[in-house]
């Protein structure tokens, strides 16, 4: 059974907004109603209000800064924010901000979110980012993020990717560091994440497989 | 080869920094380059390289002059008001003949304008920067991977030349990630025996000052610096020519503009119109020779820019008047469409731009 909240943390550029968005789609395929809540308060530029359109098409509410995508550098969060974690009638995904610094806006949430019990909180773990490389500087990130947020992860999800550029052995030679993540954090690798592409030619090597369209370019 | 990663633009000049020996980081936090900042904060202190978050611009500019001055590699970044907050720095840093690296990773202004990508501090970066005359080796990186190398160049031509090279890049460059391999840069050994570093009583004090008292003698201080300046012209200019050899039309963009500007020729090709581009990697020195040389062969030019057009001036001068150069721009934080572009390009075809 799916939990109610689904929030995506981790380090920054990890893939948590593609991840985030692709996640919030499949739950509405499954016809539930979905919110999907933008907290990144640090990220300038490529966010989930990127998706906006796309979201909207799918009727999917999206919750974000009023500021999102404009000149305004300011990390505020609207009101209706609580709504993720108040409206119980309603699945929400959580797009967190990039490491500590960005999931201190996840604290303010964390006690309707630990009192409710109804979460899956996943750390989203890139090895191919240049601070994770390993899995012990992956647990390092983890446990910054527990500590900012004043929430535990439930999960691990492997993202590992080089951008439009990734190939199906770059994700498999990635599969030894993502097991000993799991091992570390006794924590279960509950998806691998790739773009549709390459998730195809996995097909049978990994489990949990969970193919994404990645979120559109400019350049 | 080294292993692929994949990295923010920002990121990629603060690692390249590291590899090339900067364990010197003054700066002060403004979207959109604050990973750099982040990045160092990180990194330096398990290298045991100084990662400070100055007061203010004005004083990590001045921190870097104090670090310059022992001949240690050290560098600062920040965005385009703060670039100008560090301008009387950057002159003293000329006025003092030191080498350091200084990026700008540039958003909408003027004012405190907006944090979206710009390329409207090209004259700020290219015609001094600061008072008195002087210039600053810039360089207009174009992929994350370029962020990357021409860092670790900019230290170099700064210890070279002992003067300031600025990476001028945009926020887009800053932000956009993309696969990169980065390796240990080989340093090369310059003369530091300018630096201050203690005489141990065994040689003359070094002076690092930028006040002169005699103006006969400043004024020889002022020569001297635009003989090398001269040198460096002959001898350091970097472009990128891209379907120059049959070309009717020359695009000229940097950085980000660029990647855009390519785009924009592969749909006109398909069209079958003549069209190529001169990316110039130093705006300082511009790749004057290459423009003067190409308007012999083409017919116009177009200056792609994101700001109210300001490297189409130094277009202009290069070609000598003798050739049209037509705008394509947006400002204040807002980027070209390729499909702009091609219908620029479509007008230059039909000989209509001027």
């Amino acid at each position: 059974m799916k939990k109610r909240i689904t929030l995506f943390a981790g380090h920054y550029g990890s893939g948590k907004t593609n991840i985030a968005v692709n996640y919030a789609i499949h739950l509405k395929d499954m016809s539930l109603p979905v919110v999907i809540a933008d907290l990144d308060i640090v990220n300038p530029y490529f966010r989930t209000k990127d998706s906006e359109e796309e979201l909207k098409e799918k009727g999917i509410e999206l919750l974000c800064s009023e500021f999102a995508g404009t000149n305004l550098d300011i990390p505020a969060l609207p009101q209706t924010m609580y709504r993720a974690v108040q409206d119980k009638g309603t699945y929400a995904v959580m797009d967190i901000g990039g490491d500590d610094v960005g999931s201190v806006a996840l604290g303010r949430f964390a006690p309707f979110i630990k009192e409710e019990n109804n979460y899956e909180m996943i750390f989203v773990a890139n090895f191919y980012r240049p601070l994770t490389r390993t899995a012990e500087d992956a647990l390092e990130i983890m446990r910054e993020i527990e500590a900012a947020s004043h929430l535990e992860f439930t999960a691990i999800a492997n993202n590992s990717n080089l951008g439009e550029d990734t190939t199906a052995e770059d994700v498999l030679s990635t599969l030894c560091e993502i097991e000993k993540l799991s091992k570390l954090s006794s924590l279960p690798v509950i998806m691998t994440a790739a773009k549709k592409e390459v998730c195809a030619l996995l097909e049978g090597k990994i489990d949990n497989l969970f193919p994404l369209n990645l979120q559109s370019k400019i350049i | 080869m080294a292993e692929k990663v994949l990295m923010k633009g920002n990121e990629a000049i603060a690692e390249a920094a590291i590899l090339a020996g900067c364990r010197h980081y003054f700066g002060y936090l403004i979207t959109p380059q604050t990973e750099i900042a982040a990045y160092m904060a990180k990194k330096m202190p398990k290298i045991g390289g100084c990662f400070l978050q100055a007061e203010s611009e004005v004083a990590a500019i001045n921190m870097v002059y104090g670090v310059a001055s022992t001949g240690k590699r050290v560098m600062t970044s920040s965005s385009s008001p703060g670039i100008s907050l560090k301008s009387e720095g950057l002159s003293y840093l000329a006025g003092s003949d030191l080498p350091a690296l200084v990026v700008n990773v540039q958003r909408g202004g003027p004012g405190l304008g907006g944090i979206q990508p710009s390329q409207s501090d090209y004259f700020q970066a290219t015609k001094g920067g600061g008072h008195g005359d002087f210039k600053m080796i810039v360089l207009a990186p174009s992929s994350v991977q370029e962020m990357a190398s021409l860092t670790v160049k900019g230290f170099d031509l700064a210890d070279k030349y002992r003067m300031t090279s600025m990476i001028l890049a945009d926020g887009t460059m800053g932000q956009m990630m993309e696969p990169v391999s980065l390796e240990e840069a080989a340093v090369a050994d310059y003369d530091k025996s300018w630096a201050v570093t203690g005489t141990k009583c065994e040689r003359e004090h070094n002076i690092i000052n930028s006040l002169s008292l005699v103006p006969e003698e400043l004024e020889q201080l002022n020569f001297k610096r635009y003989e090398k300046y001269k040198t460096i012209e002959e001898n350091e200019v970097m472009y990128e020519e891209y379907m120059m050899e049959d070309a009717d039309i020359c695009v000229s963009a940097f950085g980000i503009a660029a990647r855009v500007a390519k785009n924009a020729i592969a749909m006109a090709r398909a069209e079958g119109i003549k069209v190529g581009m001169i990316r110039p990697i130093t705006l300082w020195p511009f790749p004057v020779k290459a423009f003067k040389a190409a308007a012999e062969k083409v017919n116009s030019f177009i200056s792609v820019e994101l700001s109210m057009g300001q490297m189409i001036e130094d277009i202009r001068a290069s070609v000598e008047y003798n050739k049209p150069v037509t705008l394509c721009n947006r400002a204040g934080g807002m980027i070209p469409s390729p499909e702009q572009v091609l219908e620029v390009i479509r007008e230059a075809n039909k000989g209509g731009n001027k």
